[in-house]
């Protein structure tokens, strides 16, 4: 009995410290923005400083008239519900949100009540956070990082003059990149290029799948596809022994012997956040904000491997790029 | 702390009490340290969320989610007392094996069910603030899982699961099928545990492969905690402690989220959490201490 009785005590006082360590609250001028992430990582981390560096920019300074609290859930679900549902009872400003299922909590518990704007979620549509990219409606907006797919296409095409069909080498079971290679064929279409897939579900079946595209297509292109991307060296090949030019969706990809490809930084996305917040923060909706995807991109290209494929690439095309590896 | 913070600590608290719960049969009722948990808890997650977008009734995919989550530990178990698989090692096959399963389940690494009906939504009639409404519906399926629990474990199997746990000899001897209760306690464990993440994805807004990652060693602290505050040695006081403990830990994490005003900071979380802990069960056996010189060492 004793000791139950002291348990209970225990219980209570656990629950009053938690009732009275509540922060103090912002001045009345200071707008508040609550910050959280699912789990600390370099890109994740780059996000969140462009935000807050984008947000300095438009006269929003952390410590002077913005007040910022960063909570990561470090890698834990149940924590980054409970994150959410503390910043919604904080009641601040704006909830920033980086990641999918800090994104998901975050709008989970706000029940509309507090603008979300997520950042670094590749499919917010597929997420669920929002019904419609372009006019979301509800109290939440923001940025994703999907591949800018049409400037890949605006890439390739002056490069390959007379573009009809594009060879994409993907894994079907990637979810990422299958959303992307569907994105991909609209996008296409709409140019009028027919996209051939070569699957390859692991990578010792990327040089396959590669040479099964030689002599369908005039290019090949690899989204930033896990299982290729780890092989793009026989993709590399292929592309040189057959003349055909390989394109890539990653700029890390460029030194390894794709000619070319337009990549972006999380730094960028952040900015891009920044913004967003920015908006909303001088009274803007976020239900009337358009949910954007990268605009700054960074091309980068490889004459040297051009050549080997048989390509002169563009001088206009290699005085644009921001990295031309030699 | 908010109103909203403090009720989405015991909202946890009893979400992942259900995981205490099932850890506390698998872990102390027979004895079986198993890391099953950390893929059933998606695999409920998982199947509860896939079911739903498909339109599937939010109870009966709820259900069909512990079925799930009892095959899981069933395999565990089956792995253990048929192919004579060390315990723990055929816990950890399942729960690497249960990673690709929840990706087939789901067919992506994520699924949504924000402005999905769920069984949270069937209470909006009741006009109850948002952030009441889901508690009710984690405190009506704890306090209801461990007093089944509580009858179960006083029943004549739940007896004879007991008995397995505490002494196998003895209890083969007594003409019980000890495998049979391995089976039949790790099928109860993990479903309990599926059934706590199919609650949590339809709470949370959806499913995710990465969300089993710790859960067990969450759910044993739950159930380590809960033995520090209170005398677990009847039953129904040991599954109590089970879903205190789990609240307790979940209290401490939202202090934990509160404490920068003292100059600690987000990536600290889990440091000040475990601090929290280590005082919390340190308290009761300090004050006995302290009782027992004040009684002259008489009690």
């Amino acid at each position: 009995m004793h000791l139950s009785r002291f348990s209970s005590a225990l219980l209570a006082a656990a629950a009053v410290v938690a009732l009275m360590s509540s922060q103090p609250a912002a001045a009345a001028d200071q707008k508040v923005l609550k910050i959280t992430a699912i789990v600390e990582h370099p890109a994740l981390d780059a996000c969140r400083k462009g935000t807050l560096d984008e947000l300095a920019d438009e006269g929003f300074v952390e410590g002077k008239n913005l007040s910022v609290e960063f909570q990561s859930a470090q890698g834990d679900v149940g924590t980054a519900g409970q994150i959410a549902k503390k910043f919604v009872g904080d009641n601040p400003d704006v909830i920033v949100a980086i990641a999918t299922p800090s994104a998901q909590a975050a709008v989970a518990a706000a029940h509309g009540t507090i603008p979300i704007v997520f950042s670094a979620v590749s499919d917010p549509m597929g997420a669920k956070l929002v019904s419609d990219m372009n006019k979301p409606g509800a109290n939440v907006t923001g940025v994703t990082d999907r591949l800018p797919l049409e400037k890949h296409i605006a890439m390739m095409k002056p490069v390959v003059p007379g573009l009809k069909t594009l060879g994409v080498l993907y894994n079907p079971g990637e979810a990422n990149s299958v959303s992307e290679v569907n994105r991909l064929k609209l996008l296409a279409k709409d140019q009028g290029i027919t996209v051939i897939e070569g699957p390859a579900p692991d990578s010792n079946s990327v040089l396959g799948a590669a040479r099964s595209l030689v002599g369908k297509v005039q290019a090949i292109y690899t989204p930033t596809d896990n299982t290729v991307v780890s092989a793009l060296e026989a993709v590399v090949k292929v592309g040189i022994d057959a003349k055909l030019p390989v394109f890539a969706g990653d700029t890390g990809s460029v030194p390894r012997g794709a000619i070319a490809a337009v990549g972006f930084n999380y730094y960028d996305v952040g900015r891009q956040t920044g913004k967003i917040v920015g908006a909303i923060l001088k009274g803007q909706k976020a239900g009337d904000i358009a949910v954007q995807g990268v605009d700054k991109t960074e091309l980068s290209v490889n004459p040297g491997s051009a050549a080997k494929m048989g390509i002169t690439l563009p001088e206009a095309l290699v005085q644009s790029a921001k990295e031309v590896v030699k | 702390m908010s109103s909203i913070a403090f009720f989405g600590a015991i909202e946890s608290g009893l979400m992942f009490g259900l995981v205490a719960l099932g850890v506390y049969i698998s872990f102390r009722v027979l004895e079986f340290p198993d890391l099953t948990v950390d893929g059933s808890l998606p695999l409920g997650a998982a199947v509860a969320s896939t079911l739903i977008v498909h339109g599937w009734n939010p109870y009966l995919a709820t259900l069909i989610a512990m079925f799930a989550g009892a095959a899981a530990g069933f395999v565990t178990a089956w792995l253990n007392v048929r192919l004579k698989i060390l315990n723990l090692l055929a816990s950890i096959l399942t729960m690497i094996a249960l990673y690709s399963v929840n990706l087939r389940v789901m067919g992506r690494p994520n699924q949504a069910l924000l402005n999905t009906d769920t069984i949270f939504t069937s209470l909006d009639g009741l006009q109850l603030p948002y952030y009441f409404s889901s508690l009710l519906v984690y405190a009506l399926v704890a306090i209801g899982v461990m007093l089944l629990l509580n009858w179960f474990l006083g029943s004549q199997v739940g007896l004879a699961m007991r008995a397995t746990g505490a002494n196998a000899r003895m209890a083969r001897a007594q003409g019980i099928n000890t495998d049979r209760m391995i089976l039949l306690g790790m099928a109860i464990s993990n479903s309990l545990v599926a059934l706590a993440g199919a609650l949590f994805a339809q709470s949370q807004g959806g499913a995710d492969v990465s969300m089993g990652l710790g859960v067990i060693v969450v759910g044993l602290a739950a159930v380590i905690l809960g033995e520090a505050i209170m005398p677990t040695r009847i039953i129904w006081m040991a599954t109590i402690a089970c879903l205190l403990g789990s609240i307790l830990y979940r209290l401490v994490v939202a202090v934990a989220l509160n404490a920068s005003f003292i100059g600690l900071q987000a990536q600290d979380l889990k440091l000040i959490t475990a601090v929290l802990v280590a005082v919390a069960m340190t308290l009761p056996t300090m004050r006995s201490k302290f009782a027992l010189r004040k009684m002259g060492g008489k009690a």
